[in-house]
């Protein structure tokens, strides 16, 4: 025990003041944050305000058209398509000659950099406008009025809750959970990546290094093994808290510093990027986090950061022992490596597609059953349990997951030291997986 | 009582016997020459010894008492054939995380890294990563690893592979001394030179079964030829021919003779004196390890065929 001590400090030691090490856990929450500056910092810089010139010659505005927060609308300035850029303005819209309600187009001229964001804006406020107008002119309702009304719609929110397996109603958010699932399942799905990945190159380094045959003459094959794995894990374990830290404060930071509306804009600016939807429901999540403090009461904080800290280490600790033994059966050859790990990174990524689908039906049969099987359950079930337990996740279907991730990460230890102690010698023959078998089922 | 005492090992892999019904016995303080050629079995057999395989058959016997892989380990030290090293640590922290490892508090590993680090001028390497020494060096570094928790058994595989003359002097002082100390010392080679030079005693495996055990002087005196060398002062031209011995080579000043079956020394010499020649030398000539290996080994197909990695 003393003995295993000792290699898990040196595992542990030797990786932590790597420079790498320092770099990835501080750079990555900043790039975080760095990213989500410069997206703030661009719509802000691009919030100067817009000049469009507005030709309204059937006078449909009634020479009255507001202008909007990033937009100045300037009616009738006396400029026209040939010289409108040049006097300073962004854009000129041409109203219909013959009244608004003429299907005749409106048109808009404008220079290369006018947003999409900003047209759309554009397209809004006239539209609005018109609306405005319409019902003053048919229906002789006055703007106010219609802003008041507008303003109590606005007023109104939908409570949110949720109707679980067993018939409990709940109160909480499907979209916060829908978050948090997608994030706690991603950040274990790259864990088990990193570090599995790290755990096999270590071990294949002291393979080739012949280190290995030197230090299992002083502690045994599985002491070595799991001062790695053990080691290793600490190590992602360290960062993984500090990047926590981190982020939370720089979010904080970000906080304090930027008003809401402004991330609002931001958020906006995402969902018209590509791929930004993805991204969307990730930071619609977020919004939540930052607009309605009460949906974060509803979450239970305690059982989710429970259960994360559980699945995190168990299959960490189920992965890396598979891991350690792919690695110790690899001669010279990398590409002995890749061919050899496939079984392994195999179910780890059908278990981050299964839980993408789950995500969205966190009650299916195929997530229910994937987040049972040892293999797929760190990332499913913490995907599917921010969305309430014992909800939508009984505790009958906790307990059996955990009971057999368990058992699952004791197997896999005990049949990677058979593979490990067998292979960490031997050199020279290209080894397989049903090689590997045999060495786990012979006795020693 | 012997140290170490090996009885009847077996060990199978799936496609062969590497060691076929092996034993010997080493005594305390004797160094030992482990000899044979490539795929004998050696480096199994010594994987047995130091506890990293189990024998299939066959027990092995430690200071007296049956051999427990966990506890024995800590009195056994073992350099491997290949250099052993993290090649990213600091030296001086792998020394001793490694000493540390065999069950050196962290004070005396420290004390003892020190102490042969000042020994063989290695105080500036401290620093410095395993990757930045020569070959030659790692493996001086490897065998202060391999001594320094002052085991009782040390085996040595192929420890000057690499080395300078220098160095290789260096090394060969140390397991001088260390013998006297009281160590035991296994030394497994291909340089017959050398095991001639340093060992006592010598056992020679070939396709897992043992060919040869004893001293050194018992083995060349059982594979000796009866071959003495005499040195004259100038070349002999008197009359050589007699039924005592047969000539064997000539040289300029001296000869090769083989003494014939049932004629002494005492005859030859006389056959000498008695014509007046002068002589300056006399002196049986062994057979070197050299000549045994290859006789014994040289002949089996074996040993000229391709022997697949185990």
């Amino acid at each position: 025990m003393n003995k295993t001590w000792l290699i898990i400090k040196r595992e542990y030691f030797s990786r932590v003041k790597k420079r790498t090490f320092i770099l990835s856990t501080f750079l990555t929450p900043l790039l975080f944050a760095g990213v989500i500056g410069i997206i703030v910092f661009i719509t802000i810089r691009n919030s100067d305000k817009e000049k469009i010139a507005v030709i309204d010659n059937s006078g449909v505005f009634k020479n009255k058209l507001d202008s909007l927060k990033s937009i100045k609308f300037f009616l009738n300035p006396g400029v026209d398509t040939s010289n409108f850029a040049a006097k300073g303005y962004s854009a000129i819209l041409y109203a219909p000659q013959t009244g608004a309600n003429n299907k005749q187009q409106w048109i808009l001229y404008s220079r290369k950099s006018f947003g999409v964001m900003a047209k759309k804006q554009v397209n809004e406020k006239i539209r609005k406008e018109i609306e405005n107008n319409l019902l003053l002119m048919k229906f002789q309702v006055s703007s106010a009025n219609i802003d008041s009304i507008r303003a109590i719609v606005n007023k109104i929110e939908i409570s949110p809750k949720r109707i679980g397996q067993d018939s409990r109603i709940e109160n909480g958010d499907s979209a916060l959970a829908y978050g948090i699932g997608y994030a706690a399942g991603f950040l274990i799905y790259i864990t088990l990546f990193i570090y599995g990945a790290m755990v096999m190159r270590g071990v294949m380094e002291e393979k080739t290094n012949r280190i290995a045959e030197v230090i299992v003459c002083s502690v045994r094959p599985f002491q070595l093994m799991m001062g790695k794995i053990v080691g290793i894990g600490a190590v992602g374990l360290t960062q993984f808290i500090l990047w926590i830290i981190l982020i939370t404060l720089f979010s904080s930071l970000l906080g304090a510093f930027i008003p809401a509306d402004v991330l609002l804009q931001a958020q906006q600016a995402n969902s018209a990027l590509p791929g930004g939807q993805m991204a969307m429901q990730n930071n619609e999540a977020l919004m939540q986090l930052v607009r309605t403090k009460q949906t974060l009461a509803t979450v239970n904080w305690p059982l989710i950061i429970g259960c994360f800290i559980f699945y995190f280490i168990s299959g960490y600790l189920f992965y890396a022992a598979l891991f350690a033994a792919v690695g110790s059966a690899v001669n010279e050859d990398p590409q002995d490596a890749q061919s050899l790990m496939f079984p392994i990174t195999m179910p780890i990524v059908l278990a981050i597609i299964i839980m993408i689908n789950a995500i969205t039906h966190p009650e299916s049969a195929l997530a229910t059953w994937s987040s049972i099987i040892p293999f797929f359950s760190p990332i499913v079930m913490m995907a599917r349990i921010p969305f309430g337990v014992p909800g939508t996740v009984p505790w009958w279907q906790l307990g059996l997951s955990m009971v057999l991730l368990v058992a699952g990460f004791l197997f896999t230890t005990w049949l990677s030291a058979k593979i490990y102690r067998t292979g960490i010698l031997l050199y020279g023959k290209k080894i397989t997986w049903k090689e590997m078998w045999k060495w786990a089922f012979r006795k020693s | 009582m012997p140290l170490l005492e090996v009885r009847h090992l077996v060990k199978q892999y799936a496609t062969q016997r590497a060691v076929d019904d092996i034993s010997f016995s080493i005594e305390p303080g004797a160094i030992f020459g482990l000899l044979g050629p490539n795929g004998a079995g050696k480096t199994t057999l010594l994987r047995m010894i130091t506890g990293i395989f189990y024998p299939d058959e066959g027990e092995i016997i430690f200071q007296g008492k049956k051999f427990k892989p966990e506890e024995d380990i800590l009195r056994i030290g073992y350099m491997p054939e290949e250099r052993g090293l993290y090649k990213k640590m600091k030296i001086g922290e792998q020394a001793i995380y490694l000493a540390q490892l065999k069950g050196l508090s962290k004070q005396m590993a420290f004390a003892k890294v020190k102490e042969w680090f000042t020994r063989l001028e290695m105080q500036t390497w401290w620093n410095k990563k395993v990757e930045d020494l020569s070959k030659g060096m790692a493996q001086k570094l490897q065998f202060v690893i391999t001594v320094l928790h002052e085991p009782k058994l040390i085996i040595l595989d192929e420890p000057f592979s690499g080395l300078d003359p220098v160095n290789a002097n260096l090394i060969k002082e140390e397991i001088y001394k260390l013998a006297k100390k009281g160590c035991t010392i296994i030394f497994s080679t291909h340089r017959m030179e050398q095991v001639e030079e340093i060992c006592d005693q010598i056992i020679l495996v070939n396709k897992g079964r043992k060919l040869l055990d004893g001293s050194l002087h018992q083995i060349k005196s059982e594979f000796k030829e009866n071959f003495f060398h005499i040195g004259f002062d100038h070349h002999p031209d008197v009359e050589t021919v007699s039924g005592v011995f047969d000539i064997v080579s000539t040289e300029e000043q001296g000869l090769v003779v083989k003494i014939n079956e049932g004629h002494t020394t005492n005859e030859v010499l006389q056959h000498f004196i008695r014509q007046g020649t002068l002589i300056k030398e006399f002196h049986e000539i062994l057979p070197s390890l050299d000549d045994i290996f290859i006789r014994l080994v040289g002949k089996t197909a074996a040993a000229r065929q391709f022997q697949p990695a185990q």
